[in-house]
């Protein structure tokens, strides 16, 4: 039916604006403003075949759930047998509001400090994403009723500690906009490692993180929003081309370039010179990296040098043992796998128990001919891998130097 | 609405600290409180005695059981309190931050329950 199809489109597109205000109309009471906003849909599916589809469909969904909400609160005053007639005041609620969008008074709450990062990412999905509980329980491969809980506890803290529902002070707002990119991110790497899990949910995290990417850019105007954006955009670019048939990881230099998503890579590609504009944070220039890759139009093409001084970039400016390492394969396309092991040294210890660095070290040491430090290096990443097309390919690379 | 803020620090390291240290914190106390007053967010707030003057009470089958001090052996131990007003938890947080012990110690939030 043409009109179901029409509603359905209206409701993904409206869903998480028509929450978000309604939570604010609700005074921060998530369950009540989920259920006024779920009310509302249900009046629109019994409404909008017969009445038509209404000009505004926001502004009429959240009138319908702003009345819904109300009637809501004076059952629970009945219930609670409280004499006084007069329900809880509602605030009054614009469809556009003037104080910009309510979605970013949500996303922050959603990414509060106050919540553990697991309940943020739960929250952010549920409300934000619209994903159902059952699909985010799916993607982090645990059970509904812990997920429910999570989301639950996550929910009743918000309304009896009073995390507030608005946009940070202009004194913590840097701050608390890198813990929802961190977030955003986060989703996304979990869709992408695709370490385990259902696959179909798995495309739909990393789907639902450029989505929140999207609302994030449009909503702070950050370069570092653009940068996150741009960089999940491209790394998302691959994502038919990472494994072959059977399921077998196929490295970066093996891919058919001619399957990567031209329509992302040039969508990201437009976005990495405003990105870079604000001071080049780290998102930015994982950006701008990723986009080298996805300029070349032949493995071979890489500008490994410009790469490298990009690397260099980082790790001046976020530091971490993954970017040092990351640095070091730029190094050795550079500089000669010696240098490449060399530069990964200084790791070494603290990244012992992670299979990347074995596997890098093991591919150095192979292309220097150093066989048996090669295979002792493959069986450390071997013993260390957790997704099983990384455990077929290491253990390919292991036959082929036996 | 009214948080109660739970200070916790080590007892080892604050008997320790020189007397002009302490004398510092003291000072930095007094000043936060007649902020905090003066701007109508403070509850209440004491400093507590040492743990090695708690008394612990439990009553199992009517019968009171009264043990010397706290039982768990824990690197920080509740030192003081405040109960403030504040509008919501940013703002709490935004109190805790200034008390001085948060930068040795941790400041529990808690939100008081609405009677």
């Amino acid at each position: 039916m043409e009109a179901a199809g029409a509603i359905a489109d209206v409701f993904r597109a409206e869903r998480s604006r028509v929450l978000a205000t309604m939570i604010r109309a609700c005074h921060g009471d998530f369950d009540l403003a989920e259920e006024a906003v779920q009310d509302a849909f249900e009046a629109a599916l019994a409404r909008w075949p017969t009445e038509g589809i209404p000009g505004e469909p926001r502004g009429w969904l959240i009138q319908v759930g702003r009345h819904k909400a109300i009637d809501q609160i004076r059952r629970r005053v009945k219930l609670r047998e409280i004499i006084a007639a007069e329900p809880e005041p509602i605030i009054e609620v614009e469809p556009t509001s003037a104080l910009g969008d309510d979605r970013l008074r949500l996303i922050f709450t959603c990414c509060h400090p106050a919540l553990a990062r697991e309940a943020q990412v739960a929250l952010t999905l549920r409300t934000l994403g619209g994903l159902t509980t059952e699909e985010i329980a799916r993607a982090f491969l645990i059970s509904h009723v812990t997920m429910a809980q999570r989301l639950v506890r996550a929910k009743t803290k918000i309304r009896d500690a009073r995390i507030p529902y608005e946009v940070p002070e202009a004194s913590e707002l840097a701050a608390r906009t890198d813990a929802v990119m961190a977030v955003v991110y986060l989703i996304f790497n979990e869709g992408y490692a695709a370490t385990a899990g259902d696959a179909w949910v798995r495309k739909d995290l990393c789907r639902e993180a450029i989505r929140l990417a999207r609302i994030v850019v449009e909503l702070t105007d950050a370069g570092e929003a653009f940068g996150l954006l741009a960089l999940m955009l491209l790394h998302d670019s691959r994502r038919d081309t990472r494994t072959d048939e059977h399921g077998d990881l196929i490295l970066l230099e093996d891919q058919d370039r001619a399957r990567w998503d031209r329509a992302g890579i040039d969508e990201a590609l437009a976005l990495v010179p405003r990105a870079l504009r604000d001071g080049a944070g780290p998102y930015a220039v994982q950006a701008a990296i990723a986009a080298l890759h996805a300029g070349a139009p032949r493995a071979s093409d890489t500008d490994w040098p410009q790469i490298a001084s990009l690397y260099d970039e980082l790790v001046r400016r976020a530091p971490s043992p993954i970017v040092v390492l990351n640095r070091a394969v730029a190094i050795a396309m550079v500089l000669g796998p010696a240098a490449g092991l060399a530069a990964i040294e200084p790791v070494r210890v603290e990244l012992a128990d992670y299979h990347l660095l074995h596997a890098a070290r093991a591919d150095l040491l192979r292309r220097l001919g150093r066989d048996r430090e090669a295979v002792a290096a493959y069986r450390e990443a071997l013993a260390r891998v957790g997704s099983v097309p990384e455990r077929r390919f290491l253990e390919r690379r292991l036959a082929e130097l036996a | 609405m009214q948080y109660l803020m739970l200070i916790y620090m080590n007892e080892k390291q604050f008997d320790a600290k020189p007397p002009a240290e302490l004398q510092a914190m003291f000072h930095e106390y007094n000043a936060l409180s007649a902020d905090l007053g003066k701007s109508g967010a403070l509850v209440g707030g004491n400093r507590l005695q040492a743990t090695t003057t708690a008394t612990t009470v439990r009553v199992r089958d009517g019968k009171s059981q009264i043990t010397d001090g706290p039982f768990a052996e824990t690197r920080e131990q509740l030192g003081g309190y405040y109960l403030v007003e504040a509008k919501d938890l940013d703002e709490a947080t935004r109190i805790a931050a200034r008390i001085p012990s948060a930068r040795h110690g941790s400041i529990e939030i808690r939100p008081v329950h609405a009677m």
